[in-house]
């Protein structure tokens, strides 16, 4: 297993789209994150603005490169033919792909942390003189405000591993990220669209994007379709559901 | 010139992958299932919601309390208001003091009580000063006073002047407005109404509103005429009085106080307003846009994916054309797509959403034939859009990418979860590719309603055909990066 792992780690980081997948993801984040808590006012007490959500703005783009990371973790291989030297290197395919989901979570995790972290901690800094105060019932050091940061981070990794178990089911880099995307995207779109209440709810409840944010969510916690850590484990099972069923494919199917 | 071979060249190898026309099935289909999956309720049966109609056409709120006699022939009213405050019900229960933008108290003259008939009124403001407005759209500005002196002359039959004062002896004229066809007499007098009031704490997230109530105090009412006072609430208390006294008039000696609630202004949708925009018949269409744009994505990607590209460009050297044939063909497979899908959305979903109570304001043909057609082509654009991009980018993992960053974000981040406060939000459908779905908006957005205006609710900031415009630059951009991108590399 470590030399799988060693492996996946000296092609994932000799290929040059890797720093820049990271950095993007990096860069991409923040800019959102940043706008958004430089727009963001609270003018009057229990103004409904969750300061969490506003700092962790950034997900709704970053998530997109952490989806797209995931898929060219394998997708790449397919296109170029790789993949045949690279089951020939290790033959046990349930191995390879564990070895693929930790090269790619580590570094994806680091990078959604740092990003994340430094969106969190620019809200923390410039939110109270835009109105985010204790007198108007805000507390931004609270465990919750780490919770929500925690649950972003991990949400943000297991993306890019529901990126990578769908690219093994598929084989395909572009078919992929169109599936991964519109799993994102269009859940909450359609919940939108959707005129019947109890329908949106269920679909924000079966969503991963939706159920992710509820796990950024600091305030009105009983409004919500799934409580935080539910939702995290919503988008667990998405991301576990994509790598056995692409692991089950890995190995059933020829390369 | 492009040879018609081909264009059917690429219209065959569309045409030969299944998925992709299933795909566009699905897109069409979407269209229409979202316009009458029948999900939304109201309460407006029948006739039950219908708004009175302004002498422009448009559709208009006009209720507020009426202390008024009848007027023949020229004449002015003069008043001085001595105070205008407004109320909420407070959520602790009983009454809060608010300050109402436009909560109105002031004189007007209107052509009968019937809500809908031409005006013209000088009025102080809760806070927006002086107003002298006229027939709903009509909105001029006066001295920042929150009460004073205000007269109202009427001339040469039509011709209405408004004049306001801090004093009662220095007088400036605010303007003058022309009421085409008004009787000769009219009913006249003083009036005091006071709208939804809506708090946004930016985002649509948090939207707290009610609505509201103003009390006004008139004194040293003079009047050429000489009758008697009747009040009148004129369009009912459509919104239901929130907060304290009934609405009504009372009097002691040369003091009057009218109690009202409502307001003389166009009708708009969102929050403050009643019903759901048109707009929300053509929900499914950015689940489409995103089937699409992904779908023409591919048509590029894939040549590369399976090195047809040589083939192709062996087949048709000159790779402009290839191009050109490439964006001709997704262009004209989207559009028709789309316009077969939003030319039943938009009738059908009206229907459904009237069937099943929910307010929908009148729509003219016009507007409903640039809301059916004019989504069909934004979608066409973003397919075209999308080729382009994946001609750049020659990956199809990575063009996907980008088009989803591009069209799809936006859109989520200000209408489907609208995280981002107003500002953001407008910005963002200024700039972006997004900023093509103002072509469904139907409604305008008014300097004298407060509403939140929010792309959330159908208000785009940008001017329908100004938004498509946008698009058509970014694609334009990119089909001129495609073009020499093709053009210089090897296949």
């Amino acid at each position: 297993m470590r030399r799988a792992i060693r492996a996946e780690w000296a092609k994932a980081w000799s290929d040059p789209a890797t720093p820049w997948l990271l950095a993007a993801l990096v860069v991409l984040t923040v800019a959102v994150s940043d706008v958004t808590i430089g727009t963001a006012r609270c003018p009057v007490a229990a103004c409904g603005q969750d300061p969490a959500r506003l700092g962790l703005a950034g997900v709704y783009l970053g998530q997109a490169v952490a989806a797209l990371a995931g898929v060219l973790a394998l997708g790449g291989e397919y296109a170029t033919g790789m993949i045949h030297v690279t089951l020939t290197a290790i033959p046990r395919r349930r191995r390879l792909l564990a070895a693929k989901a930790l090269v790619l979570a580590g570094p994806v995790l680091v990078a959604s942390a740092f990003a994340l972290g430094a969106a969190m901690l620019a809200g923390v800094i410039v939110l109270p003189g835009h109105g985010f105060t204790a007198g108007h019932g805000y507390d931004l050091a609270s465990w919750a405000m780490a919770r929500a940061w925690c649950c972003a981070t991990v949400y943000l990794t297991l993306v890019a591993v529901l990126g990578l178990g769908v690219a093994a089911a598929v084989r395909d880099s572009t078919v992929a990220t169109g599936m991964v995307l519109g799993l994102l995207y269009l859940f909450p779109i359609a919940a939108m669209a959707i005129g019947d209440q109890a329908v949106a709810r269920r679909l924000d409840q079966i969503g991963p994007m939706s159920a992710g944010l509820d796990g950024q969510t600091t305030i009105d916690l009983h409004g919500l379709p799934l409580t935080p850590w539910a939702g995290l484990g919503v988008v667990a099972l998405w991301a576990a559901g994509a790598i056995a069923t692409g692991g089950v494919l890995l190995w059933l199917r020829d390369a | 010139m492009i040879r018609a071979g081909v264009i059917r060249a690429e219209w065959v190898k569309f045409r030969s992958v299944r998925g992709w026309v299933v795909a566009v099935v699905v897109a069409a289909i979407a269209i229409v299932g979202f316009a009458i999956d029948g999900g939304a309720q109201g309460s407006c049966y029948g006739n039950s919601c219908a708004q009175p109609t302004g002498p422009g056409g448009e559709a208009v709120s006009d209720s507020f309390y009426f202390v008024h006699q009848a007027l023949a022939g020229n004449g002015a009213i003069t008043v001085r208001v001595a105070s205008l405050t407004s109320a909420v019900r407070s959520p602790r229960g009983g009454t809060q003091r608010v300050v109402v933008p436009w909560a109105k108290a002031g004189i007007i003259v209107k052509a009968g009580l019937t809500p809908g008939s031409a005006y013209a009124a000088i009025m102080v403001t809760g806070s927006r000063g002086v107003r002298m407005q006229d027939d709903f759209t009509g909105d001029i500005a006066g001295p920042a006073m929150q009460a004073g002196w205000l007269r109202l002359v009427r001339s040469s039959g039509s011709v209405i002047t408004g004049y306001a004062s801090a004093d009662g002896t220095r007088w400036t004229r605010v303007g003058a407005v022309t009421l085409p066809g008004l009787p000769t007499t009219v009913q006249g007098g003083l009036f005091t109404t006071s709208p939804q009031w809506t708090q946004t704490s930016l985002g649509v997230a948090a939207i707290t509103g009610d609505a509201s109530q103003s009390t006004a105090v008139f004194d040293h009412a003079a009047l050429t005429w000489r009758g008697a006072w009747t009040g009148t609430d004129v369009g009912g208390s459509s919104g239901g009085p929130a907060a304290g006294p009934a609405t009504g008039y009372s009097r002691a000696g040369r003091v009057i106080t009218i109690v009202g609630s409502g307001d003389i202004a166009p009708a708009t949708s969102g929050p403050s307003g009643l019903g759901v925009t048109p707009a929300q018949t053509l929900a499914g269409a950015f689940i489409a846009l995103t089937i699409l744009a992904v779908t023409g994505a591919m048509f590029m990607t894939a040549e590369y994916r399976h090195r047809l590209i040589r083939v192709t460009l062996a087949a048709c050297p000159m790779r402009g054309r290839v191009l050109a044939a490439k964006t001709l063909v997704t262009g004209l497979v989207a559009f028709a797509t789309a316009l077969a899908g939003t030319a039943v959305a938009v009738p059908a979903g009206e229907r459904v959403l009237r069937s099943h109570g929910v307010y929908l304001p009148p729509l003219t043909a016009l507007t409903e034939t640039r809301m059916i057609v004019g989504t069909a082509a934004a979608l066409a654009v973003c397919t075209v859009l999308a080729v382009a991009i994946s001609t750049v980018a020659r990956r199809g993992a990575a063009a996907i990418a980008a088009v989803v960053a591009l069209i799809v974000v936006p859109y989520v981040l200000t209408v489907s979860i609208p995280v981002l406060p107003l500002g953001a939000a407008d910005w963002l459908m200024c700039v972006t590719p997004a900023a093509a779905f103002a072509v469904e908006q139907t409604t305008v957005q008014y300097p004298q309603v407060d509403d939140v205006y929010a792309p959330a609710y159908g208000y785009f900031p940008l001017a329908p055909w100004a938004g498509f415009a946008v698009l058509c630059a970014w694609t334009a951009v990119f089909l001129t990066l495609a073009a020499v991108a093709l053009k210089r590399r090897d296949a």
